[in-house]
């Protein structure tokens, strides 16, 4: 790595603050500015985000661009492209990071062709060899990993959930908090949010807790996912369940995790009653620890856990909550 | 009406990990014994959504639209047995080498070509390569605005009602027609191919069409025209060692799991 590394994190928010994500992308931009001598440049954009910039700046970034306007709240692809894409096109970032999430996944890719960037999403990993960068994510999967370099001065990448350490925070720093006016032509949107349901009860969000609770076949039905809910609320989890249990209607489908359902990689996996077919560990293989409760020893999960009991859950979670709710009485 | 909806054949995904090979020099999938050729699960839902919207509408002309090797007639017919009226099959040389950018490139000017579009359906990824950007890709190339992992697609008065998957929810978005949606696992359970419908696809002429048809030139498709290069392929290790947690009962079993986890500091 020799040339100075220029970065542009494109901040979400929740709440008037960034998400956790954003932090560890800032970690990321930081640590290649720093041995390259090069800049972090951060952007955040919708109404009431002072805080949120000034937080960007004292956690590394040299230069905050922070677009206010009304029409950038709540996000939309095409409200946030035209401003998204004029502060890349002032910097010149060798890399525009984007935190891999619905939002950002829906972004990045509109995002890429209009600077006519190479992009790869869902990075795990990334570095910078003779001068170019380099980012490995998973595909097939998660069976396999590709690394890929772009052939465009400006690489588009979305950054998975908990891979970098987070930038920390430090009071003290100030980069420049830039009010940049936006270039939006409120015309040019062609979507509308009509509405949203969101969930904001504890363990709502499946793909960013911390602890997942998932059942499968092994749950033997709806009432078994009861019991694995109660197991959640005593870990402060999320549930989960394979593409059997969804199918069967035992749980819904917003609930799957799997090649064909939805990506987790939290800190704790719980597997309970799931066999462990490669579509189901496409959407958890990367959870830091993999816990598997099964009755059949010989079971592919247990391949893939630090933990395995070999138990019938319908005896074994009820004495899992009764052993968490004594802990905490 | 008139709906394009774009598959990929792929590797079966379903596909035992203890099976799944890469070759490491040649940066590819190795197609051991019993490895099938599938449709993306998620452009399966994708036809489903074009089938749901004719059976709301009446009538709607679903076509389908693939990229790939001549092998992706079998999924394509597939396809038409759920109930496409027609299908187009990009196959050239000239795309070997690509990368998303000229996949998109490619549809979106098969998409052109079909002329007269107002919807094009595609799953939200590709289970290959798992990455989400062909989608959007055709919408930017072709100006139409895009919804992604729509779980519900309505047309409602000339203007398409989509139900869209979020981390923790869903919102309703309204796009004016032509429009692009990327179709999320939410859409639930495919129809079965009937039997009619097979018998009349497997006498269907497909549409093949390669780079020059579509007016591309050699620098638009292909290793040429990608914005990216594949440096290496390869297979994670998984050095993983299950500790079977041993206890006479429930109760002890429980009991020792918490402890372990307590321990390793993860609770």
């Amino acid at each position: 790595m020799s040339n100075p590394v220029r970065a542009l994190v494109v901040a979400e928010t929740s709440d008037g603050q960034p998400i956790p994500l954003v932090w560890e992308m800032l970690g990321l931009a930081r640590r290649w500015a720093d041995e390259t001598g090069g800049a972090v440049h951060a952007c955040v954009l919708g109404d009431g985000l002072d805080a949120a910039a000034v937080a960007l700046a004292a956690r590394g970034a040299d230069r905050v661009h922070r677009i206010a306007s009304p029409s950038l709240s709540p996000y939309q692809a095409d409200a946030w492209l035209p401003d998204v894409c004029a502060v890349a096109r002032a910097v010149g970032p060798a890399a525009v990071m984007i935190g891999h999430t619905p939002q950002g996944a829906d972004l990045a890719p509109r995002i890429a062709f209009r600077l006519d960037a190479g992009i790869a999403t869902a990075c795990n990993r990334a570095s910078w060899t003779a001068g170019r960068l380099e980012v490995t994510r998973p595909c097939y999967g998660g069976k396999a990993e590709e690394t890929v370099s772009f052939r465009t001065a400006t690489a588009v990448v979305t950054v998975k959930a908990k891979c970098f350490a987070p930038a920390p925070a430090q009071a003290a720093r100030h980069g420049d908090v830039v009010a940049v006016p936006t270039v939006l032509d409120a015309a040019s949107v062609r979507t509308r949010v009509r509405g949203s349901r969101r969930d904001a009860s504890a363990g709502a969000n499946l793909e960013s807790a911390n602890i997942v609770v998932a059942g499968g076949g092994g749950m033997k039905g709806p009432d078994g996912f009861g019991m694995l809910e109660r197991l959640a609320v005593a870990l402060g989890g999320a549930v989960g369940a394979s593409r059997v249990a969804c199918d069967l209607g035992w749980c819904p489908p917003g609930r799957q995790v799997g090649l064909s359902g939805k990506t987790v990689a939290p800190e704790l996996y719980l597997a309970v009653g799931i066999s462990g077919a490669g579509q189901h560990m496409a959407g958890c293989v990367n959870s830091k620890t993999i816990v598997a409760i099964n009755t059949d020893a010989a079971a592919p999960i247990f391949r893939y856990a630090r933990y395995g009991v070999v138990a019938d859950c319908h005896a074994l979670v009820p004495a899992l909550i009764e052993v968490l709710e004594s802990k905490a009485r | 009406m008139k709906i394009v909806v774009c598959v990929k054949e792929i590797p079966d995904p379903d596909i035992a990990a203890s099976v799944f090979q890469v070759d490491e020099a040649a940066r590819a999938v190795v197609p051991v014994p019993g490895l099938r050729s599938v449709a993306s699960p998620f452009d399966e839902q994708a036809i489903e959504v074009a089938l749901r919207l004719r059976d709301q509408l009446g009538s709607a002309a679903i076509s389908l639209v693939t990229l790939g090797d001549e092998t992706a007639k079998a999924i394509v017919k597939n396809g038409l047995a759920l109930g496409a009226d027609d299908a187009y099959l990009l196959v050239d040389e000239a795309f070997d080498g690509g990368d998303a950018t000229t996949t998109a490139r490619a549809l979106a000017a098969a998409i052109r070509k079909i002329g007269g579009v107002d919807l094009v359906l595609t799953g939200r990824q590709a289970a290959d390569d798992d990455a989400g950007i062909v989608g959007c890709g055709i919408a930017e190339i072709l100006g139409v605005p895009a919804v992604t992992f729509a779980m519900d697609v309505a047309v409602d008065g000339g203007a398409l009602v989509v139900e869209r998957s979020l981390g923790d929810g869903s919102e309703t978005v309204e796009a004016p027609l032509p429009a692009l949606v990327t179709v999320s696992h939410e859409v639930g359970k495919v129809r079965p191919a009937s039997l009619r419908e097979t018998m009349k696809a497997a006498r269907q002429p497909l549409t093949v069409g390669t780079a020059a048809d579509l007016e591309l030139t050699a620098g638009d498709v292909g290793a040429a025209g990608a914005r990216r290069t594949l440096e290496r392929l390869a297979v994670p290790k998984n050095d993983v060692r299950c500790e079977f947690l041993a206890g006479e009962s429930p109760e002890a079993l429980a009991a020792t799991l918490i402890e372990r986890l307590s321990a390793a500091r993860i609770l």
